[in-house]
This record gives structure tokens, sequence and C-alpha cells, in this order.
């Protein structure tokens, strides 16, 4: 039971306390760039919930099992970029040959995602704080349901925002940056959750 | 000679600035400029990293196969960032601390591949070397900068130093997450009026129908006018595919196909 709880606090502190874009700033180009209408946010939230999470998870299996028993812990980087870098490539065949309908939703999302530095900081954030394969997986799923959470939200903000009058000034990202800044603001009313 | 190395350092610092200008490598640039130390510690590491793969991709720029160049700069990159950060973590235990998880980061910094796929792949290695110092300097002096005013307003000192009387009461606000959003948006704004070239100034030319919306200048990122490439060349597979299909459906009516030919022939 103890295990169960610990998992529930992971999954929400990754996901709501610890925000990825909001408070660690990963994955910062997607969350300004994709966000224009929300469906498309949506689809890129999804996407990154399944990358973060099928990524994490090879990668924790690669340094728990393979790494530090050879003692090559200090090739984390270059491993874990190159499996991401494999892994997108082999999601997208997968997801086109087995699940079209999959596919046709997040195809278009994949090779967004290599860049993603929030991908690449998970598994490594899994590696420092020492975590085995189960809390990675509960971690990678709450950090990329945090990133859905924001980007949707964001994507919500400024559909409306687009009807409003504006100074010039502040068009286009300057109120883009400024409603982030609102939003982590909000973020940071999390903090006393855990 | 000389002018031309130099034009690559002014290029790299002024009118080209990564972050500034081209509004490159967004993540390190709000998240570790909290003090004005941390933000030329990142700005320094991201310098050695870029002059090196610059420097590393140019001599090879010959040798590495055109479809293949991706993954190859991304492994260039990788290996000098795992040597800067073993390095850090040898001989600067105190910034490592501070900076963390960035420091691996600066793989996927977009700066770095962004330079190696738009500079360092096309030109020789001394012109490569003087590009990375120009845009590393760039991003430093960006990073310093930012740093310095988030450090000034939210915790009254800079680089460490007291400089607001003790009267000042810091808005802790601005070292904290919200921060970053805030001062970044004060520089675009100025920028905005004061009608500065930079990547979020430019008047959006035309609607794509990409899903991403498909305006790179949009889109903080030069990874994402590779992505553009891909994106496109699928939909114009898609395109054909459909195109295909609906040419063997007309074909299935041997009348159509017959009135199609009758056609071509008039």
């Amino acid at each position: 039971m103890s295990t169960v709880k610990e998992f529930i606090l992971l999954f929400v502190g990754a996901a709501f306390v610890n925000n990825v874009v909001l408070s660690q700033f990963l994955g910062i180009c997607p969350f300004l760039g994709v966000s224009r209408k929300t469906n498309t946010a949506v689809g890129m939230g999804t996407a990154v919930i399944f990358v973060v999470t099928a990524s994490s998870a090879v990668a924790s299996l690669l340094h728990n099992y393979v790494l530090v028993p050879a003692g090559l812990a200090y090739m984390d980087t270059i491993v874990f970029i190159a499996v991401i870098a494999a892994l997108v490539q082999l999601v997208e065949m997968i997801l086109k040959k087995f699940i079209p309908s999959l596919y046709k939703a997040l195809g278009v999302y994949l090779p967004l995602i290599t860049t993603n530095c929030c991908v690449l900081g998970v598994a490594l954030i899994n590696v420092t704080k020492e975590y085995d394969l189960g809390r990675s997986v509960i971690n990678a799923l709450g950090t990329s349901a945090g990133f859905c959470v924001a980007i949707v939200l964001l994507a919500g903000i400024r559909e409306r925002i687009e009807g409003n009058e504006i100074p010039h000034t502040m068009k286009g990202s300057p109120i883009l940056l400024v409603t982030a800044g609102l939003m982590a603001i909000a973020f940071c009313g999390f903090a006393g959750l855990i | 000679m000389m002018n031309k190395y130099v034009e690559r350092l002014y290029n790299g610092i002024i009118k080209e600035n990564p972050t500034l200008v081209l509004m490159l490598g967004m993540c390190p640039t709000l998240a570790v400029t909290t003090s004005g130390s941390n933000g030329l510690g990142m700005g320094l590491s991201t310098t050695a990293v870029l002059v090196m793969s610059n420097l590393m991709i140019s001599a090879l720029r010959k040798i590495i196969p055109d479809k293949v160049r991706m993954p190859a700069f991304i492994v260039i990159v990788a290996s000098f960032v795992t040597i800067v950060d073993l390095l850090i973590q040898g001989f600067l235990p105190a910034l490592n601390d501070s900076l963390g998880i960035y420091i691996p980061l600066i793989v996927v910094n977009c700066i770095i591949l962004g330079r190696a796929e738009a500079y360092a792949s096309k030109n020789p290695v001394g012109l490569s070397i003087f590009d990375g110092i120009g845009m590393g300097l760039g991003f430093t002096a960006a990073l310093t900068i930012l740093g310095t005013i988030r450090e000034l307003i939210g915790a009254g000192t800079v680089f460490g130093f007291q400089v607001m009387p003790d009267a000042y009461e810091p808005f802790s606000i601005f070292i904290m997450a919200p921060g970053a959003f805030f001062v970044l948006a004060i520089l675009t704004g100025i920028q905005n009026k004061l009608k500065l070239k930079s990547a979020t100034n430019v008047e959006k030319k035309e609607e794509s129908t990409l899903a991403c919306g498909g305006n790179c200048s949009d889109c903080i990122g030069t990874a994402c006018a590779a992505n553009r490439a891909l994106l496109q060349m699928e939909k114009e597979d898609a395109k054909a595919v459909q195109g295909e299909a609906l040419a063997k459906r007309i074909n299935a009516f041997p009348e159509n196909a017959a009135s199609k030919e009758g056609s071509e022939k008039k």
C-alpha cells in the first residue's frame, strides 16, 4: 500500500508541483510553438506522453542493467540521445504499420519531438535521482501529463487572446510570455500540495 | 582576409544574436538565468561545446554522408558535451551544483545543431571556429544580461555583491520561474516597440496548412526548419498516394477510362 501512495505522490509531484515547462523550463520550444490551437496542442501533448514514457523506460533499463554494470555511466548523455532518436523513428514505423489510426493522429508531431529537450531531460532526471524502472516510468508519465496539461491550457488561453485588443508593443511573443508567466505563478500554488 | 573573421564575431554577438534576435535555445535561457554568474557559466560552457563541435563538424563536412548528417552531428555534439560536463564536475563543483541537469541538456540546445546545420557543415574550419566563438559570446552576453537583471531585481545583488540599499525589498518572484518569463517578455516587448529585428518581430506572411503552423520564425528553434522539410515531404507523399488511388478508381470504370483516353486524344 505504501508503494502505491509513493507512486501517486511521485506522479502528482512530477505533473503539478514541479511542472516540466512552467517550473523547470524543459520543452519551451514546442510549448510556445505548437500551442496556437487547442486540438494541435492535444495532439502534441499526447505524442509527448507516448514518447517520454517509452524513452524513459528504455533509458532506465539501459542505465541500470547495461551502463552501470559495465562502468560506463558517464556515457549516459550520448547513449540516451541516440536511443531517443532511434526510438522516435521506431515508434513512428510501428504506429504506421500496426495502429494507423493513432499514427494519423500523432504522426506529424513525432518528428518534432526528437529535439524536445524534455524527453532527454526526464531520462536524465530519472538517472540523477536513481529511480528504478517503476519509478522512472511513473515519473515520466507524471512529467509528460504535466506537459500536456500546460500546453493545452496555454492553447486555450491563446485562442481567447486572439480576438482581444492588445497594445502593439505587446503583440506576438511578449503577450505569450506574459501569459506563460502568469500560468507559472498559478502553478507555484501547487507547491504546498505535497 | 582578417575582416571575414571579425565579421563572423560581429554577426554572432550583435547582428544575429542567437538569444535576442534568433530566439534560439530558450530552455537554458529561461532556466539558468537566476543570477549573473549562473548565466555566465552556462554561456561559457555552451560556447566551449559550440566552438569544438563547429570545428569537428567543419573538418568532417566532406566525409559525413548527407543522409546521416543529423545523427552524426548529434553524436559529435553529445561527445563534446560529455567532456565539458566531466570537466565542470571535476574543477567547478559549485557551478555544477547550480546548473545541474542543464549541462548535459546542452546537447539539445538548438543553437548548436542550428549552427552545425546552417554554417559549420558548409564552411571551412577557420571561419566555423570564429562563427562558434561569435555565436557563443552572443549567447553568453544575452544570458549574463538576463541573469544580472533578474538577480538585481530579485535579490538586490549583482554577481553576488550587494548593490541595492538595505531598505530595498527584493521582488523574489524575479528569481523564481515566473520572473524568467516576465523579463523575457519585457525584453521582446522593447524589441517590438523599437521595431528591432527579431525572430518574433517578423510579420506573418503565409498561413501554412502544416499541423505545427508551419511558420518557423514563430516556432522557436532552427531544428523546426528540418522538421518542416520532413513534414512537407510527407504531405506530398500522401498527396501522391491519394492521386494514384483516384486514378485507379477512374480506371476501374471502363467507360470513364475510355472517355479519358478519348479526351486525351482530342
